[in-house]
């Protein structure tokens, strides 16, 4: 986030914002990912999958996170509320966690919570779980390819409309 | 204190010793027989007598038996003490001319035996010879001693009869019969039942003419030498083997009299140091540590399950441990190998290696055990060492001599210790005429192979001691499937585990040999080292903290830390009431993956750095 305009307050990139909704308004609409990336597996992937120069869309916006395990559902349904189009959690594979378990917490976790998520009226289809290796630049390439894919075909996330108009004053509610 | 004068030497002792402890505190050095510092003295041998030449009543008294008293003048070796001790030796070795102890002491105040001078044929005395069995006392043989001490060997001194009733306390020997049929027995001469079989009898005899097996109505229970694998027999105090660290003998409690009776105690009255103490128990210790290594070792997967082979049923099927203990010069036979059924050196050997290990299924291991390869190797050349004419034949599944020399040291053992190496494997053992044949295949020359061996050696597979999984759970660091502790990286972590400050050595690891281990264990002192030398541990910032204020003490958070770095925090009033219980992160242990604060459901735990409202504020500026 190094480009952020107003050191004052940092969460404030209505800027930003303004340029990627600008994508929209000419009319091809781009579905907006957000990723949730384990620090020592599927971030370093990534980081792989770049310097390998693997191509991939740029739909997806990642934040690195210490472990798959810290990733709170709430960060999920934050990201939904925000306006994502799809999550991605994606951690090291089941067995090699760099925390020794935190993947296995991540797994059980957010596959319940996978569940929860038609009752809250979001089609689960749009909450994906991945793992990848910090050896899987090619996978990382391979799953954002997927499910960018998968994103157009499900098109805009406007099953909450009030929050797309600016009800429930989402903009002003900063996390925590 | 009480002063006396022996040999013109004024010495002081205390009270209650004797005449022979004055004499020993001066270094004069005594003679006995029927003495023995456990035992209370007797006076019976006269061996032992000194002449009093003033300050009492002059005359010749027993050194072991006479109190010490003020002002006594004390001769041990004058004429007197001397033409006494010589008639004692004559008449002793008149009765008993087989016993080597008593020979020791006529050459040293020129005594001739009796024997000697008469030139006598037999040396034992016609009344003493041993008894011819007849019918009837074959038939009551089970109840009855047949066979006696040896009689050309006891001289009388009854010590064995005062160890057995005033030490160990059972009495089950006695003397018996009047003037030249004077002997040690047992009550009616019955085999005894109350004999604990302890061998203190034999141990104190002076002229090593006791077998307690004479004695005891039931058989000796030996206490198998655990060290040799069971091929020698041990006492109850012992060193547990040669180079023990600490290098002390211990009492093994089950096997103890004194522990089993309360009698005994020998050992606490011939101990000069004084360092028998019967009440010492057990005690938790407990210490703060700033490291752990995990060095528990490995066992040998016990090979009787595979039936084939026949170990635990043919007594010449032996494991490697049991070979190398055989075949070492600290071991039961001091290094001479013989067959354990015969006794004999072994002419054909047989090493099997692969016993359990390398299994892909059934019940053995997976993994390769690593060290038995050169083990085996070393062991052929050790047996090519001990029996010359021998021929070691060794059935392997592949040689895995990797390692510094490794190779060559197994061409040595092909070239000039001939074994006999066949790849394949065996698949029965069974005895024919005293041999023990192995029956296997030989893939190289792809026909079937059978040797007549004398021995055979199964290279059985390590697996991790046994209780090392409740440890590891005990301190937080993983294991795999076969209860081997897991590293916290295979390649670039390998002696430490995921819990900051414990590390691992040897076998507990993994199997491996010995300089491995070195290496390893050399690596987790270093690292232990690097950790607690210095005043203040030096962490990554991003760990865990606790907001107390909020934290309702759920501990949810104590489960899904891989680290258990959460601990239970007391929250006191000055007056220590206790107000509420909270979360605490153990800082050194925290490693900053989160999960707690996933799991809090009061939001109370965050991670320095990746904090719920940082996490938020690049969502907010992202999910748009």
């Amino acid at each position: 986030m190094s480009h952020q305009s107003h050191p004052s307050d940092p969460t404030d990139l209505s800027d930003l914002s303004d340029v990627s909704r600008a994508t929209s308004a000419v009319g091809t609409w781009q579905p907006n990912i957000v990723a949730f990336l384990c620090n020592w597996c599927s971030y370093a992937g990534a980081d792989l999958a770049g310097m390998s120069r693997f191509e991939y869309p740029a739909n997806i916006r990642i934040i690195r996170v210490p472990c798959s395990g810290r990733v709170d559902p709430m960060f999920v349904l934050k990201s939904f509320e925000r306006g994502a189009d799809m999550v991605l959690v994606s951690g090291c594979h089941p067995g090699d966690c760099h925390y020794t378990s935190g993947n296995y917490h991540a797994r059980r976790k957010l596959t319940a919570f996978r569940e929860l998520l038609a009752f809250l009226g979001i089609d689960p289809r749009r909450f994906q779980i991945s793992w990848v290796s910090a050896a899987e630049g090619g996978k990382w390439s391979a799953v954002v390819t997927q499910i960018t894919q998968e994103a157009r075909q499900l098109g805009p996330f406007k099953e909450f409309p009030s929050w797309e108009n600016g009800h429930g004053g989402a903009s002003d509610r900063q996390g925590a | 204190m009480i002063s006396l004068t022996i040999d013109g030497r004024d010495v002081q002792v205390q009270e209650g010793q004797t005449l022979l402890d004055a004499a020993k505190a001066l270094g004069i050095e005594i003679p006995t027989l029927c003495h023995h510092k456990a035992v209370p003295p007797a006076g019976a041998c006269r061996i032992c007598v000194v002449e009093i030449t003033g300050g009492g009543r002059p005359g010749l008294v027993p050194a072991c038996a006479y109190p010490a008293q003020n002002g006594l003048v004390i001769a041990t070796d004058s004429e007197a003490v001397r033409a006494s001790r010589r008639m004692t030796l004559a008449l002793l070795l008149a009765r008993c001319p087989e016993a080597q102890v008593l020979h020791g002491l006529a050459k040293r105040y020129g005594v001739e035996p009796l024997a000697d001078r008469l030139a006598l044929s037999s040396s034992v005395p016609a009344n003493q010879k041993p008894k011819t069995e007849n019918p009837e006392e074959s038939r009551t043989r089970t109840t009855t001693r047949t066979r006696t001490i040896e009689e050309a060997k006891c001289i009388l001194c009854g010590l064995c009869v005062r160890v057995c009733q005033e030490v160990i306390g059972p009495a089950a020997t006695c003397f018996a019969g009047r003037g030249p049929h004077r002997e040690v027995s047992t009550p009616y001469k019955m085999l005894s039942g109350v004999c604990i079989g302890c061998g203190a009898c034999s141990f104190v005899c002076p002229t090593g003419a006791i077998d307690p097996a004479e004695f005891c109505s039931h058989p000796l229970e030996r206490i198998p030498n655990e060290f040799n694998c069971g091929f020698d027999f041990r006492t109850p105090v012992h060193i547990p083997f040669p180079q023990a660290v600490p290098n002390k003998p211990l009492i093994d409690r089950e096997n103890c009299i004194h522990y089993k009776t309360g009698r005994c105690g020998a050992c606490a009255k011939v101990c000069p140091a004084g360092a028998i103490d019967y009440d010492m128990a057990d005690q938790i210790v407990e210490e703060k540590v700033g490291a752990i290594i995990v060095a528990t070792g490995y066992e040998i997967a016990d090979p009787s399950v595979y039936e084939e082979y026949g170990y635990g049923r043919y007594p010449d099927v032996v494991t490697s441990l049991e070979f190398e203990r055989m075949v070492s010069a600290s071991g039961p036979t001091e290094g001479e190998l013989r067959r354990p059924s015969t006794g004999l050196p072994p002419k054909t050997v047989v090493f099997l290696q692969c016993i359990g290990s390398r299994e892909e299924q059934g019940t053995g291991k997976e993994y390769c055990s690593k060290i038995c390869c050169m083990y085996t190797a070393k062991h052929a050349i050790l047996y090519k060492h001990k029996v010359h004419d021998g021929q070691a034949f060794v059935f392997y599944m592949d040689i895995r001599s990797a390692g510094k020399n490794y190779e060559e040291f197994v061409r040595r053992v092909v070239k000039e210790d001939n074994a006999t190496y066949l790849r394949g494997r065996v698949s029965k053992v069974y005895p024919r005429n005293g041999k023990l044949i192995v029956r296997g295949a030989d893939t190289l020359s792809g026909g079937q192979v059978e040797i007549a061996a004398d021995m055979v050696v199964l290279a059985a597979a390590l697996q991790p001691s046994s209780g090392v999984r409740e440890l590891a759970q005990k301190l937080r660091i993983g294991y795999d499937q076969n209860g081997f502790l897991s590293e916290a990286h295979p390649k670039l972590r390998p002696v430490e585990t995921n819990t900051a400050g414990v590390f691992l050595a040897g076998c507990a690891h993994s199997p491996k040999d010995i300089p491995e281990t070195v290496a390893q264990a050399s690596a987790a002192a270093a690292k232990a080292l690097g950790l607690i030398a210095h005043d203040r541990l030096t962490r990554e910032p991003t760990i865990g903290v606790v907001n107390e204020q909020s934290c309702n003490g759920c501990f949810e958070c104590q489960p899904v830390c891989a680290y258990g770095a959460i601990e239970r925090r007391e929250i006191r009033d000055r007056k220590d009431n206790l107000l509420q219980v909270v979360a605490a992160i153990n800082k050194g242990l925290c490693q900053g993956c989160g999960a707690c604060s996933a799991t809090c459901r009061s939001k109370s735990i965050e991670v320095q750095g990746f904090r719920d409202d940082q996490l938020f504020a690049e969502i907010n500026a992202i999910a748009r």
